[in-house]
């Protein structure tokens, strides 16, 4: 009978990826007992990573912010059919739009701000738009051109970013954005001596503050998930998005133009992740970016945040949160028992694997019982 | 109850089956005999496939007992119901595209050679003996792509019988067959009675039951109701019996007082997938307060006409004019906002989104308009207040399914929410196509009472059928469609079946010249 319990609270989708995460750091705790590790004392050691500071869990924050927006950009993407892995290169190009307009201009912060936000969000949504464009006029699937892409933006970044007048002297990166331009929370205030000594006065948020780059980063994305939970819910438009995603012939037969909706939802998806970066340029150190030989994964690592979030917005943010407490987390799995930081990324894709088989789980429960019954007779 | 007895090929006794707290079957009993084909009646969500799929192992049933020729066997999943001599053929066919017929027939039950490779040869040889043998003639080498639906179930037959099935479920087989095609199965179905198979079909066309079967056994809301001869029971008999009241066979309705024209196809030609004209010049005329029934077999060119109409495809030529304007090649929006409604043929691909519920599916082709939203915001309470007076006003069941899965629905309740929702968007021109496919008998009659009385509020009405009972029922005019072109028009009451179905297979008509 108790199985048919589990079941039933296991067909709920957010207890099935609660019982996933659990799952997936029990099979780490195996593994790292299997190299030799104290399971156990890892496990704290990665709790105590995560929260024993206001250092990190502010640090946690800040490290999930950008895989959200990423991970918001794919899960939108998913619920309206598309499967958008280019949203690395809508990361790159973000991040390179926002850092050129960030070094060019030096206007006030009221309009600084917004304008290399902007930027970001323009990049991104013309890079993903292309893809819609690409699937919409000429049939070619989002993930071939995704790819593609995203190859493209990185090495286009690269191009760029020695470039004069960007190229800070013999660098492989650029200049700084400009002070104006940055998005920390009390970030020129909290360098002075007064600000120093108030922060110092104030327990746990004056540590975060001063140890930290607070930026508004967060605060946006929780915006942005919201915002597109609504959009997806609440408006017309986002009933055509769902309804194309779901059923594209039914949404045809009832006069919804399939094609511009590709492209909308590429924009969107776009928009988001070029809106990450953004933020990511003008909240982190250092601010700029450099040459890279490969890609950094802020795009990639969006598409298990969103799968773990079963594409919920709302989901992103607590499944982002948990990805960059991991990765955060887990580099006190090696400095406090010497564990490799690599069973992160198995406990991660552990979890992938749980979340995604979980689906199964609720009926294969139902069926044991019923075979013990059988045998019972 | 009947004692189990060598006599009978198949005997289910007491069989309940329950879906969580939804009881599908309910003591049921199926005395299947030796040498007979016995029909399964009743109407959608009945219980027929259920049983069906109970007897094939497809589910286990609660309670009951299911014995073949008199000794009591268990059925814990398909390979067993194979290896004992079930054999089914479903309504969707499982067949593999890409594959021959031969090579679909042996799949999954291979004669290896001595190399471990398919003896290809001896598959052959085989598979042709058992056509042969039952009159089921076959192309063994075509690809399943190539060949039609009605050769798509002999195939399906036939990979029952290679793997010695001595008793045959045929589920649904006449719904997606031309008339000539039924007459031909109808046929296999004899010969394999005479040697000695014994077959169940479920359906619910009582036509057929008529025609093919001679037992027939009565379900109900899950529950056994009568086991009948059917030689001895007449058509309207067996629909009282299947619905619980009696059910009024043919259309009411009276004659039609056509007004001005609302649609005019001219000349219109259209290419298939294929690049291939499937319309080949076709014209006609659809005016206020009638019903224009198109009868023709399937694949000869309604499929691109409608696309045509539905602004899914180009017409390569020609025009199509709604009281006077031309709406081909704009789009599908356009084609609704100058006022045409269309049920589609296929109600799970083209008519609702399953996923979304009955709520927003209600909606689907007005969530644009006031009030259901106000400037890009929906608003929820005036979709679920619409929804609520559709489902009480086309008795949508279960009632209150406002919020469910539109997937949740069966196929009868879907194409009432469809129909309730294409209506009540009040068009000049209603198309329906293929408006019955897949409903019982209660089903259908509502769908064609809704039909008429849209006619008679002066709506011009399109009806495209496979069904030639249908077309020639419903329709004030019918017009016979073959090889892209409309052969004939006629109106109701001067035309016999003979002249229609030989119009349809591409024959002249002689009454004309």
């Amino acid at each position: 009978m108790y199985m048919n319990k589990i079941a039933q609270i296991l067909k709920k989708s957010v207890f099935r990826t609660l019982a996933a995460i659990v799952l997936g750091l029990f099979v780490a705790g195996i593994i790292l007992a299997v190299a030799g590790y104290p399971p156990l004392r890892s496990m704290l050691a990665l709790g105590k990573g995560i929260f024993s500071s206001p250092k990190y869990v502010s640090n946690v924050l800040i490290k999930s912010t950008p895989i959200i927006f990423t991970g918001l950009s794919v899960a939108f993407a998913f619920k309206t059919g598309l499967f958008n892995i280019g949203v690395e290169g809508q990361f790159i190009v973000g991040c390179l739009a926002s850092t050129l307009v960030g070094i060019t201009l030096d206007l006030p912060p009221v309009i600084q701000v917004p304008l290399v936000l902007l930027a970001g969000l323009v990049a991104g949504a013309a890079y993903g738009g292309m893809i819609g464009v690409l699937k919409a006029k000429f049939g070619i699937h989002e993930v071939i051109s995704g790819i593609m892409l995203n190859w493209i933006a990185l090495y286009l970044s690269n191009y760029i970013c020695i470039l004069e007048p960007f190229r800070k002297g013999d660098s492989n990166g650029t200049y700084q954005v400009s002070e104006a331009s940055k998005t920390l929370i009390l970030g020129a205030w909290k360098n002075t001596d007064d600000g120093r000594n108030f922060l110092k006065g104030i327990p746990i948020l004056g540590e975060a503050f001063l140890k930290t780059d607070v930026n508004i980063g967060f605060l946006a994305a929780v915006i942005m998930a919201i915002l597109l939970a609504v959009l997806l819910k609440k408006t017309t438009k986002g009933f055509e998005l769902r309804a194309v995603g779901y059923n594209k012939y039914s949404a045809e037969a009832v006069g919804i133009d399939i094609k511009k909706n590709i492209i909308d939802v590429m924009l969107i998806s776009g928009a988001v992740a070029g809106l990450g970066a953004a933020l990511y340029i003008t909240g982190n150190t250092p601010h700029k970016i450099t040459v890279l030989s490969a890609f950094e994964g802020m795009g990639i690592n969006g598409l298990p945040v969103a799968l773990i979030a079963g594409s919920s917005p709302v989901g992103c943010i607590l499944s982002g949160l948990l990805f960059g407490g991991l990765m955060y987390g887990g580099q006190a799995l090696q400095y406090e028992v010497g564990a490799p930081t690599e069973i992160i990324n198995i406990v991660i894709g552990i979890i992938v694997f749980f979340v995604a088989i979980m689906k199964g789980v609720p009926r294969l429960l139902l069926k044991i019982p019923r075979r013990g019954g059988k045998h019972v007779k | 109850m009947i004692e189990p007895s060598k006599e009978y090929v198949v005997q289910m006794h007491g069989i309940t089956k329950r879906f969580g707290s939804f009881c599908a079957l309910n003591e049921m009993n199926l005395d299947v005999k030796s040498g007979t084909i016995h029909s399964l009646l009743g109407e959608n969500g009945a219980g027929k496939s259920t049983l069906m799929n109970v007897l094939y192992g497809l589910y286990q049933a609660d309670e009951g007992e299911i014995f073949l020729k008199g000794e009591k066997v268990e059925v814990k999943n398909p390979s067993d119901a194979i290896k004992l001599g079930i054999g089914m053929v479903h309504q969707h066919f499982m067949l593999l595209e890409k594959f021959t017929v031969v090579q679909n027939i042996i799949l999954g039950d291979e004669c290896i050679s001595h190399l471990g490779m398919v003896d290809m040869k001896k598959a052959r040889k085989d598979v042709m003996e058992i056509a042969n043998k039952y009159g089921l003639h076959i192309d063994p080498d075509a690809k399943i792509s190539d060949i039609t639906v009605g050769m798509q179930q002999k195939v399906e037959i036939l990979k029952a019988l290679y793997r010695g099935a001595e008793l045959l479920i045929l589920d649904e087989p006449t719904a997606v067959l031309t008339p000539q095609e039924i007459q031909e199965l109808i046929k296999i179905m004899k010969n394999l009675i005479d040697s000695g198979k014994a077959i169940i079909i479920i359906t619910h066309k009582l036509k057929e039951i008529k025609a093919a079967s001679d037992i027939c056994t009565i379900v109900c809301r899950g529950k056994y109701i009568d086991t009948v001869d059917v030689k001895s029971t007449t058509e309207s008999e067996l629909a009282a019996l299947m619905v619980g009241h009696d059910v009024n066979l043919v259309v009411d309705k009276s004659p039609a007082e056509p007004k001005e024209t609302i649609l005019e196809i001219e000349n219109l030609v259209v290419e298939n997938e294929k690049k291939m004209d499937a319309v080949k010049g076709l014209s006609l005329n659809v005016r206020k307060g009638e019903i224009v029934g198109i009868a023709g077999i399937d694949g000869n060119g309604q499929k691109e006409l409608m696309d045509a109409l539905s602004g899914f495809i180009k017409a390569k030529s020609g025009t199509i004019k709604i009281n006077g304007k031309e709406i081909q090649n704009t789009t599908p929006r356009n084609i609704i906002d100058s006022g045409i409604s269309i049920i589609p043929e296929d109600r799970h691909k083209r008519g609702l989104v399953l996923e979304f519920g009955v709520f927003e599916n209600a909606v689907l082709n007005k969530y644009r308009k006031m009030p259901y939203s106000k400037k890009g915001i929906l608003n929820q309470k005036a979709m679920e207040q619409f929804t609520n007076e559709l489902i009480q006003e086309c008795d949508v069941r279960p009632a209150g399914c406002t919020y469910d899965h539109a997937g949740n629905l069966s196929g009868g309740n879907q194409q009432k929410l469809i129909i309730g929702r294409e209506v009540s968007n009040n068009p000049e021109l209603l198309i329906a196509v293929q408006p019955t496919r897949g409903l019982d008998v209660g089903a259908i009659e509502s769908v064609h009472k809704t039909l008429v009385r849209e006619r008679d509020k002066g709506k011009a009405i399109l009806l495209i059928s496979f069904e030639l009972d249908e077309v020639m029922n419903l329709s004030d005019t019918i017009a016979v469609i073959y090889d892209g072109k409309i052969q004939d028009t006629f109106l109701q009451g001067t035309v016999d079946e003979n002249t229609l179905g030989l119009l349809m297979a591409g024959g002249r008509n002689h009454v004309h010249e």
